[in-house]
This record gives structure tokens, sequence and C-alpha cells, in this order.
């Protein structure tokens, strides 16, 4: 089928329309379409649609060899389609310049960013390492697919669950899901696209462009950015010259969004418990209790008898009293100088008490 | 006859789906004790030797005295002779236009099929520009041709327009809808505001009205119009005249 080309009477009525401030389907300046995110049956499969735009994003694992370069880390491996139902413009194996563009923005924003832990990913070093591999296909496209395919891209990696493994030297045994439950991904961050497009030459923008919003803008601008605040990475394509105070005006409203967007998925995430989607999570690791009662007796044993402690506060002499821990000082001074010195104790509190911390150490392992 | 015409009085508004057949008792005709008449096949109906076969899902419809035809809906547009459309001229080529109607090819535009043409007086079209024209030759062997003028030489209302407004595609059931003698839509729609509005068979719309708020609340009336009934569409309508007054 063919694409039907923009007359000029729209792309002259699209523009009147942004520079008054109005969209074609009545939205404001900075609002997104409704995205709604839904998981499939699998591991890691996960459709995206954010208004009209459907994204279908899969991801899988095999055991490989490692890089040579890189011998303890794992492979991800990130594969963008553009299919032919999407849009009629798109046309099976030809190479279009915004299929390498969207693959392309895609590793930058996930590869680069390093959002998922590749470390945990090797199995054995230098002999066989996990790889994770993220197949986006694009289903309808109205607009904005770089920002549906990101969302699409980490919502799939953090349903994921890769098959667990059992290391015994140098034997490898790779759990079935029925022996043992599936581990998930060990991901950091997760870094989502936020898209704007400039009209006008810079004066005119807009978030989240629809097709036909696509098509007559000059130049567009995708942000990678996560919740907290970090930006992962920027394109910008056009040729728009933008100005610094510009992309930080826009990096704040990426962050807003960003934030938004956070919340709302969780509510839209029914069939996954939320505590799941999180970032890095630690397993409980086991701590050595056994034999720390002995350890403490012998510590206390061997360690000088502390000073007798009396109440506060206490009078020495006539005209001098002590307020705090600690009846005696350690310091070794002479008798004469006690006297003074206890004067000034008065003011320090818990001076030559230092004993006393030294003989409870225990402390620190009962936690 | 008769008995094809009692199956078709049943069926006239329901659906039928491609592959129901309509069969005609060839053992009463030579009995005489049926009258033969004739029936004309519309749109979606194929007669097949002593059958007439479905060929597109919708709704049977009938107009007095004989003519049946299915009522169906679908986005995609076929070239058809006589057809008024909208189209979107893409490029110049020797002494015509190419011109994209959303049908399977470009159809072509001469230049001298314009009112007042002449090879000296070019007619003034730009690549981008909409123009209102019907098809002169429409069958699926050849590139479908178009012309801006009727038989008489006159205009009659066609050629290049819009350079205000916005134009939008809607589907093929609407177009028609709207295009009725009686449009309950267009009747609906006229008391919100006055606009402008071409309506082309190959589903595209174009619409003006006074400001862009107001071009954009028609065009999206229209858009959202299509599968409403006409309750649910006049409740919307008065809401709009609410809301925008």
């Amino acid at each position: 089928m063919r694409e039907t080309p923009l007359s000029n009477c729209e792309r002259l009525f699209l523009l009147k329309a942004i520079e008054s401030k109005k969209r074609l389907d009545g939205r404001q300046t900075y609002d997104y379409r409704s995205i709604k995110i839904s998981f499939g049956t699998d591991y890691g499969c996960c459709s995206v649609n954010l208004g009209k735009t459907r994204v279908l994003a899969q991801v899988s694992c095999e055991l490989v060899p490692p890089k040579d370069s890189r011998p303890t880390e794992g492979i991800i491996f990130l594969n963008l389609e553009l299919s032919p139902m999407a849009s009629p413009a798109f046309q099976t194996n030809r190479q279009s310049e915004l299929l390498v563009t969207l693959n392309r923005q895609l590793e930058r924003c996930l590869r680069n960013s390093r959002c998922i832990d590749t470390e945990s990913l090797c199995v054995v070093s230098g002999e066989k390492v996990w790889q994770i591999r993220v197949d986006v296909h694009v289903l309808n496209h109205d607009g904005n697919l770089m920002d549906a395919a990101s969302i699409a891209a980490i919502s799939a990696l953090c349903h994921f669950k890769r098959p667990d493994v059992a290391i015994q030297g140098r034997d490898v045994t790779v759990f079935g899901p029925a022996e043992r439950d599936p581990v998930p991904l060990s991901i950091y961050h997760m870094p989502v696209c936020v898209s704007f497009a400039f009209f006008q030459q810079g004066t005119y923008l807009l978030v989240d462009p629809c097709e036909k919003e696509e098509l007559i803008m000059d130049g567009l601008l995708v942000m990678a950015m996560n919740k907290h605040r970090e930006i992962c990475s920027i394109q910008s394509s056009g040729g728009i010259m933008l100005l610094k105070e510009q992309v930080l005006l826009l990096s704040v409203s990426g962050t807003i969004w960003i934030l938004r967007k956070e919340g709302g998925k969780f509510g839209f995430v029914e069939s996954m418990p939320k505590e799941r989607i999180t970032a890095l999570k630690r397993e409980e690791s086991l701590v050595e209790m056994t034999d720390v009662q002995e350890t403490a007796d012998q510590i206390i044993s061997k360690a000088a008898a502390g000073h007798e402690v009396v109440p506060s506060p206490v009078i020495v002499a006539t005209g001098t009293g002590q307020v705090g821990e600690g009846l005696q000082n350690t310091w070794g001074l002479d008798e004469e100088d006690e006297e003074e010195e206890s004067g000034t104790k008065v003011e320090k509190r818990g001076t030559g008490s230092k004993s006393e911390y030294a003989c409870l150490p225990v402390s620190v392992f009962l936690h | 006859m008769d008995s094809i015409l009692s199956c078709f009085k049943d069926k006239v508004g329901e659906v039928v789906l491609p592959g129901d057949v309509f069969s005609l008792d060839l053992s009463d005709v030579e009995n005489n004790t049926v009258k033969s008449e004739k029936i004309i096949c519309g749109p979606g109906l194929r007669r097949n030797g002593d059958e007439i076969l479905v060929s597109k899902s919708g709704i049977l419809r009938h107009r007095s005295p004989n003519l049946y035809w299915i009522d169906s809906q679908q986005k995609r547009y076929v070239p058809a002779k006589g057809e008024s459309v909208i189209g979107v001229v893409t490029a110049k080529s020797g002494d015509s236009f190419k011109v994209d109607v959303g049908g399977s090819e470009l159809a072509s535009l001469s230049y001298l099929a314009f009112e007042g043409a002449t090879k000296r007086n070019r007619p003034n079209v730009q690549v981008g520009d909409l123009v209102y024209s019907q098809f002169a030759i429409a069958n699926k062997d050849m590139e479908p041709e178009l012309v801006c003028i009727d038989s008489c030489g006159r205009a009659n209302g066609m050629g290049v327009f819009g350079a205000d407004g916005l134009l939008f595609k809607v589907s093929l059931g609407l177009v028609r809808r709207l295009l009725s003698p009686q449009s309950e839509i267009i009747k609906d729609l006229e008391k919100l505001f006055p606009f402008e509005m071409v309506v082309g068979l190959n589903g595209r719309v174009w619409v003006k009205a006074n400001g862009i708020q107001k071009t954009l609340i028609v065009a999206n009336l229209l858009e959202s119009c299509e599968n409403m009934t006409p309750q649910q569409r006049q409740a919307l309508f008065k809401r709009v005249a609410e809301g925008s007054l």
C-alpha cells in the first residue's frame, strides 16, 4: 500500500494550530497520550499502547561464550523491527534511516546507561555467560515510536526471569522452571525515553508527537532519563539549534514526566506483585551466629577490668565535682595535676572513659 | 423467482456474510406457478448462474422496486467511475499531474481537464494541493484518470481548494451517510456553528470553520460519530454546544 503524502493545507493548518497552542487530539503541549502496559503469560513479554502506537517486546536468554574483551560479563542484544503492518511506509527488508536511528537510540538508552548488571549474567568466566536478547516489534505507528519502544523494552526486561543455574566446579546445571524457580535479572534503574518535537526553528515545542506532527516537525530531541533524575542519553536530530537553558528546562519537565510515569506503571501491572519490579534486590545471606557467645566472653575476659562506675555527679574534693562516666582517668598524669584535671573534667563529658569503649566490640557482631 | 424474493425480503435489514447463497428453485418457474421478476443486484451481491452470492459482509438493504445491495463498512477505497473524490497532488509529470486518491495506484489528472484551461493557459496547481475531481476512467486494469470538469466543460465545484482547513480520513460508510440527501449528521452539525465541508467518496473529508478551535471540534465530532446511534450523537452534540458557547 502506498503512504498518503501530507498536503499543503494540512501542514499549514497544523503549524497554525501549534502556534496557537492547540493539538489535533485536544492535548496540551506537555501532555502525553494515555499509556497502557500489559504483560503476556510468558516471562519477558510486554505490550505497550501509547495512544494508537503499539509496540511489543519479548526477552529471551541463551548460554553463549562471552566476548574475548569481556570474559566476565554477559551480553545484551537489542533488536527493533518495523513491521509492515505498522505503517504503509515500512516495507520488509528495507534498511531505512528510521530503523537505524531507533535501534541506535535504544542501544544507547539501555546498554550504555548500564541499567542491567551484566556481571551477574556470568556463569563460568571466560566460557559461559547469559546472552539476553530483547526483540521489539512495532505493531502500529502513530508517532513517537522511541518512547513506546523504550518503555516496552525496559518493562519486558524487568518482567523477565532467567533459569536458575548451579555451578559445581566446572559443571554447570541449568534448572528448568519446574525444578527451580527462575531468577529475575538484576536491574539497577529503569531508563525511559522522552521525546520532544520542535517546530518553526525551535520556537514551538511538543511532547509526544503523533504521526502527523512528526511529519511536519523540524527537529526531535530524545532524552533518556530515570526516576533518580539522571540523564542516560540525549539525542538531537534535525539540526535544530537549542540553547543550553532550553535543554535544561526540558530535562526538568522530562523528570516530572518520568516520575509520573513510574507511579502510573505500578498501577497497571496487575499480574506482578509490586515488590518484584524494583531495583537491585540482594538475597538474604546467612550470618555465622553459632560461636558468637564464646567469642564475646573471651574478649570480655581478656580485656582489662573496667573502672568502677558510679552514678554522677561525684564530689572528689571540696570545690570540685565530677560529672560523667569514669572515675579515674587513664592518662597516667601525676597526682598534683589530677585535681586541676578533675576541674576541667566537669566541662568535658565522658573524658577518661576511652577504656570502656575498647571492651565493647561485641556490639558490632550482634546486628 | 418469488422464492428468491421472499428469501431476500426476509433478510432485508439483517446481517449477511460472504458465502451466503440465495438459490432459485427452477422447478417452480417451469410450472408457471411463480412470476419471474427482475432483481437488480447492487454492491456486494453477485449473480452466479441461478444463484445470488453474497461477497461482502454487511446488512442487506432494499429500495423499491427491485434494487438490493449490501451496506458494508470498510476504509480501503477502490476507484470507481463517476465518483467524486478528494485527491492530493504528488507530482507533475509531462502534461498531467499525479494525484493520490487513497487507492492502490496514483491517478493521473491532465492539465487540460480544468475549466478554461488551454495549452497556453495552465492551471495554477502546486504539489501538495487538494483537488476535488471525478473519475473518468477507473477499472482494475488501467491507471485511473481524473477530470475536474463535467461533460459540459464546467467546473461545477471541482478543482483546487482548501487553503485553510483540515483534512482527515473516515470510513467509507460514514462518507456515504454524509452524502445521502437527508443526512441527519449534517443537520445536527449545522445547528452547532457554520462551517464549510468537502466530502470525497474515498473517505477524505475537509472542513473549515471560523477559527482553529471550531475546526478541530468539527473534525473530532465527525470522526467520533461513526459508530454512534442517533441518540448518542445528539447527546454528544448537545454537550459540545453547551460547552463551547
